[in-house]
């Protein structure tokens, strides 16, 4: 009853991009928007502090990187954080107390992640839709407690201090400036890896078993190939935005592990529109402004979230730029 | 001292009956979350903050009305389940028609804002709920001591769950209740008003929760968080039995709440993953879980 379920109707609203193929028009209106990002990271510090930008951009790489999974994969993971987080520690640990470089630490973090979506990937494909996601968020909470006993991490403490270091052992990321050119560099390539993923023929056939998985194991796809491979990616760009986090702002922490994590990244991709390509990207920047503005109001923050997650889903289910997109007549 | 496998008796039978305190839990809210997703195909991640309301409903009804544990036993799930008819009606009911992940989304949602609601009014350090004197003092039994609410928490739970699957099993509307998660079109179409029944089946499965939160108020202090660490385990008792039986999913919550208080025994680190790792082996073993009925 449960395991057919996932059968009946793809996650997102499916907005344009299902509606026509992608015509070259689009991928044109496509380049000017990387064009226009590019700008507008090289613009943004001149207005805004270097330290929140690094911070959306990390949340917005995590929001891409789960977006690709649930978006194009109709696969809705509610344990990201764990990829997330534990890179974030792997991180930490290699640029605190292996020593090595931040380029390499990150790199660190970024293989232990996929590595790990491998093994949980690997297990929750094994289940459809809502089961899919009740073991995700199980798994999550299976790192979560081995991240709260484990010695390596620091327990409550978290890891403090993580040194920035030198890029390539030669260029010091201590200023915020240079970090930031360095953070945005790794935004900006995730974001075209992402966006080239989505566009290859993987990302077609994952399309496919999104919309119809019978009838792609019917045209011959071996249908968990494809969703493990996108779930390692997922994964993988995921841990890439938590070890650059650690590496900015110089702590692993139990919050990133955590399933509230896992539920903001979620909700950015709600809000800023999934199975859009730059949806999550908005999601990203209008949560954590929102964050930022109501740090003063403490707890008050988790119930802002839930009210945001309610009128999202019963109102607004197209996103920021998926109503863009409808109101273009593009995809975006 | 007598011991078994160099533990004392005593700490073992004392974990022992924690795991079915426990278990006691899992299996009350596992049930209540199988039967409002076989008929609303929604996954009810309000469920913990529900099991907390309960709780703190029970709490509120001391301390305002002076209304003790009995009348809250009775009082706590009925004010739960007409709120989560409530939230059926104005916010669920709108999503049937849509992808099941959007429910959810909604419930997560929910359970953000009643938790984070509860957490600004009482602080996340917990109130005390005393033990009703009737229940209070305990047996002194050979091998251990056996507190009176800890055993009346086992019966209750019991009880409840077996009344639960023999109305459902037994009864005229429980076979409503069976035909309209099979098809709910064909049963409208014999006139019967599967509307109301969804709603009413939501409001009955969050009582449930809501009871579950009254009998956990005095073992447990009554706290913001507390429905939030339980439901996730929760969630993997129901990955582990499957959600198409009821019986299935009482069984498993009971057994693993056993599991998990004898790891508490022999190798206590364990303790918080072992129902996590138990749904890993079954995942890779029996992928449609012990009592599901389709891989």
């Amino acid at each position: 009853m449960a395991d057919t379920a996932a059968v009946t109707a793809p996650v997102t609203d499916a907005p344009i991009a299902a509606a026509r193929p992608e015509s070259r028009d689009d991928r044109a209106l496509h380049r000017r928007v990387f064009v226009g990002i590019a700008v507008a990271l090289a613009l943004a510090p001149l207005v805004l502090y270097p330290v929140f930008l690094m911070k959306v951009l990390c949340f917005g790489l995590f929001a891409l990187a789960f977006n690709l999974l649930l978006g194009y994969g109709g696969l809705l993971s509610f344990g990201h954080a764990a990829y997330f987080g534990m890179a974030s520690y792997v991180a930490a640990n290699a640029a605190k107390h292996w020593g090595l470089t931040p380029e390499l630490a990150i790199l660190a973090g970024t293989l232990v992640a996929g590595l790990l979506g491998l093994a949980f990937g690997a297990l929750a494909i094994r289940r459809q839709g809502i089961y899919f996601s009740m073991i995700t968020l199980a798994l999550a909470q299976m790192a979560f407690f081995f991240s709260l006993q484990a010695p390596f991490t620091g327990g409550e403490d978290g890891i403090q201090a993580v040194p920035r270091g030198h890029l390539f052992g030669v260029v010091s990321l201590a200023d915020d400036r240079v970090l930031y050119a360095v953070v945005a560099a790794i935004f900006f390539l995730g974001m075209l890896a992402i966006y080239r993923i989505i566009h290859s023929p993987f990302g077609q056939v994952l399309k496919a078993i999104r919309d119809n998985e019978p009838r792609a194991v019917s045209l011959g796809y071996r249908v968990n190939r494809y969703k493990l491979a996108v779930f390692v990616l997922s994964a993988s760009l995921a841990g890439l935005a938590g070890a650059t986090k650690a590496i900015v702002f110089q702590l692993a922490s139990l919050t990133d592990v955590h399933w509230t994590m896992s539920g903001e990244v979620v909700l950015m991709t709600l809000v800023g529109g999934m199975g859009t390509v730059f949806g999550p990207i908005i999601g990203a920047l209008v949560i954590v402004t929102m964050e930022t503005y109501l740090a003063p109001f403490g707890a008050w923050v988790t119930v802002i979230q839930g009210l945001v997650f309610v009128l999202c889903v019963l109102l607004f289910r197209e996103g920021i730029v998926g109503v863009l997109a409808r109101r273009l007549g593009r995809p975006l | 001292m007598t011991t078994i496998f160099g533990v004392p008796t005593q700490a073992l039978f004392g974990q022992l009956l924690l795991g079915l305190i426990n278990g006691s839990f899992y299996a009350i809210l596992s049930l209540g979350l199988a039967i409002i997703f076989g008929l609303l195909n929604i996954i009810n991640f309000a469920h913990g903050a529900l099991y907390m309301m309960g709780a703190f409903v029970a709490w509120m009804l001391l301390t305002y009305l002076g209304l003790g544990y009995w009348w809250a036993l009775g009082l706590a799930p009925l004010v739960v389940g007409l709120f989560g008819i409530l939230l059926e009606r104005l916010l669920i009911a709108r999503l049937y028609k849509l992808d099941h992940l959007y429910g959810l989304l909604l419930t997560f949602g929910l359970a953000l804002i009643i938790q984070g609601l509860f957490r600004n009014q009482y602080g996340v350090s917990g109130l005390p709920y005393a033990i009703p004197p009737e229940l209070s003092g305990g047996q002194r039994l050979p091998f251990m001591f056996l507190p009176n609410y800890r055993a009346w928490v086992v019966v209750a739970s019991l009880t409840v769950c077996l009344a639960t699957w023999l109305v459902i099993e037994k009864t005229k509307l429980g076979a409503y209740l069976r035909a309209a998660t099979e098809n709910p079109t064909l049963v409208q179409a014999f006139g019967v008003n599967v509307p109301l029944f969804l709603t009413l089946t939501y409001g009955f499965g969050v009582a449930l929760a809501g009871f579950a939160g009254v009998l956990a108020a005095p073992i447990y202090s009554v706290n913001p968080n507390m429905g939030a660490d339980i439901i996730i385990v929760v969630f993997a008792v129901v990955v582990i039995g499957g959600m198409g039986s009821i019986l299935g999913s009482v069984i498993t919550g009971f057994a693993l709440g056993l599991v998990e208080g004898l790891t508490k025994v022999f190798y206590p680190q364990g303790s918080a993953t072992v129902i996590f790792v138990i749904m890993v082996l079954v995942l890779l073993v029996k992928p449609a879980g012990l009592f599901g009925r389709t891989a």
